[in-house]
């Protein structure tokens, strides 16, 4: 992707976000579509995000309870330092670059196919505005469902640190307990939900811009696909950055 | 109309009668599918007029081309209907975008227009589970279910045995007769042409070379469209025995 294409990109994104973000033709239509894309992309995500927070929030705690083991630092710290890395930026930086590519690529991959087999020039055709049509259930519906699966990943993160203690000991239980609830701010969760929903809007508006403009044949919706799936991860982090320094910094 | 520079279709005048099945014929690439495409909207042309009804199409607002789309229906060279909708939720699409009509009146129009193209018994099957000339079916039932004022066909044939091809011709007259429908059909089959063209458009390099009826088309005296109509052994066999009889007939 040359420097001029990606300004160009931009362009074209803007211009498309104009078309998609408008009154729906029909509420009743977009609705049935909002509860498909409630379904296709949050329902059916809840599984990989269980698994993956499951064993990546075991891992952080064992990791934890291994490299800070001193005796000028209580034992429940491994708790603490675990809860603030699974609820500031695992549950909802990390778990949405993984969402970009289960997402992203659902959404390029469909809405590239429409375009490719004419279903788009279908509804252009009729009148209908294919862009709010086709994209913005999509967009609304993911960031609608996004606290859920963050919630479900903090929840899942936590539940493994705990069952790793459960299993290894060190900490014990009690201890890693005590420090998941230790000097708690609930504005770290709220913190969280607001960023994954933004990173939800990127996720499903980027993917949807790149399936929207595919031109030509299978093979450039696979490109188009993995391209989204590049751009959401690269936004989400520069986003992420952004957005600390901006909401905590 | 031009692409990167290139033009594809120049100076194009042609007329559309309604009632009538109006065939756009050319050779592969001579532009005719996007003349089509400039037709209905989805090319915007570099310069020049498209005026359905007396109203130019390019210098409609919005909103009256919006309502103008509503009396368009368009059958794609591969059906482009919705995979992830039956047979019949195709065919309601438009009319749960559109209609006002209650959900029970919905349903009962499309059923109507899927028994008119003979599906009443896919209805509840998804695309992939029907064959090219069902799908074509399905689709020119979508395309007729706001009950447009113009049908466009996009090579309606392709891919479709001889048989399908005439029942899917047939349909197409019969649908333009009954419901006085100014239809458009993009097609490089004779067949078709012989079977339903009432008017004939032969497009060439993006120049209209020709343009007359069905039962002219045999008899015309342009070199580049008997070149089309001729390429086919069973049309220059029909030529030659027409040219036969009629020489028997003289002597």
């Amino acid at each position: 992707m040359s420097f001029i294409g990606s300004i160009e990109n931009v362009g074209l994104y803007a211009l498309l976000m104009r078309r998609v973000l408008s009154v729906p033709d029909r509420m009743r239509e977009f609705m049935k579509e909002f509860i498909k894309g409630v379904y296709q992309l949050g329902v059916n995500s809840i599984w990989i995000v269980v698994i993956i927070s499951f064993f990546i929030g075991a891992v952080i705690v064992m990791q934890i309870a291994l490299n800070v083991d001193s005796p000028m630092l209580p034992r429940f710290t491994v708790g603490v330092v675990s809860r603030e890395i699974i609820l500031l930026e695992f549950s909802s930086t990390i778990m949405c670059l993984i969402l970009s590519g289960k997402v992203g690529s659902n959404v390029a991959s469909e809405i590239g196919t429409m375009r490719i087999t004419g279903q788009v020039d279908v509804l252009d055709i009729m009148g209908v505005n294919s862009a709010n049509y086709l994209i913005l259930p999509k967009v609304a519906a993911f960031v609608a469902f996004m606290p859920v699966l963050v919630i479900f990943s903090m929840f899942m993160g936590l539940f493994g640190g705990y069952v790793i203690c459960l299993v290894l000991g060190t900490p014990s239980v009690e201890t890693y307990i005590y420090g998941i609830q230790a000097f708690f701010r609930e504005s770290f969760v709220w913190y969280s939900i607001t960023k994954s929903m933004l990173f939800g809007f990127i996720i499903a508006s980027v993917a949807g811009f790149f399936g929207y403009t595919v031109k030509g044949g299978a093979l450039d919706v696979g490109k188009a696909s993995t391209d989204s799936v590049v751009i959401n991860s690269i936004l989400i982090l520069v986003t992420d950055l952004v957005f600390t320094q901006l909401a905590m910094g | 109309m031009e692409f990167e520079g290139d033009n594809v279709l120049n100076d194009i005048n042609a007329r559309f009668d309604k009632g009538l099945v109006n065939m756009i014929i050319g050779k592969s690439g001579s532009g005719k599918t996007v003349l089509m495409k400039c037709i209905v909207g989805l090319l915007t042309p570099t310069s020049g007029e498209i005026m359905y009804d007396g109203h130019n199409f390019l210098a409609l607002k919005t909103k009256e081309l919006r309502r103008l789309r509503r009396d368009i229906g368009m059958l794609f060279q591969g059906s482009a209907l919705f995979d992830s909708r039956t047979v019949l939720e195709n065919v309601m699409f438009p009319l749960d975008m559109f209609s006002r009509k209650n959900s029970r009146e919905r349903r009962k129009r499309a059923e109507f227009c899927l028994e008119r193209v003979g599906l009443s018994d896919a209805a509840n099957l998804y695309p992939s589970e029907i064959s090219g000339g069902m799908m074509k079916r399905a689709a020119i039932a979508r395309a007729i279910s706001l009950n447009p004022k113009y049908l466009f066909c996009d090579e309606p044939n392709s891919g479709l045995d001889p048989k399908t091809s005439q029942l899917i011709d047939e349909l197409i007259e019969d649908i333009t007769k009954d419901f006085m429908m100014t239809t458009i059909v993009v097609s490089h089959d004779m067949n078709s042409v012989i079977n339903i063209g009432d008017k004939v458009v032969f497009i060439n390099e993006g120049v209209k070379e020709w343009e007359g009826t069905k039962s002219e088309v045999m008899d015309a005296d342009n070199e580049k469209l008997n070149d089309f109509v001729f390429a086919s052994d069973l049309f220059k066999k029909i030529k030659e025995a027409e040219d036969k009889i009629s020489e028997d007939k003289k002597g």
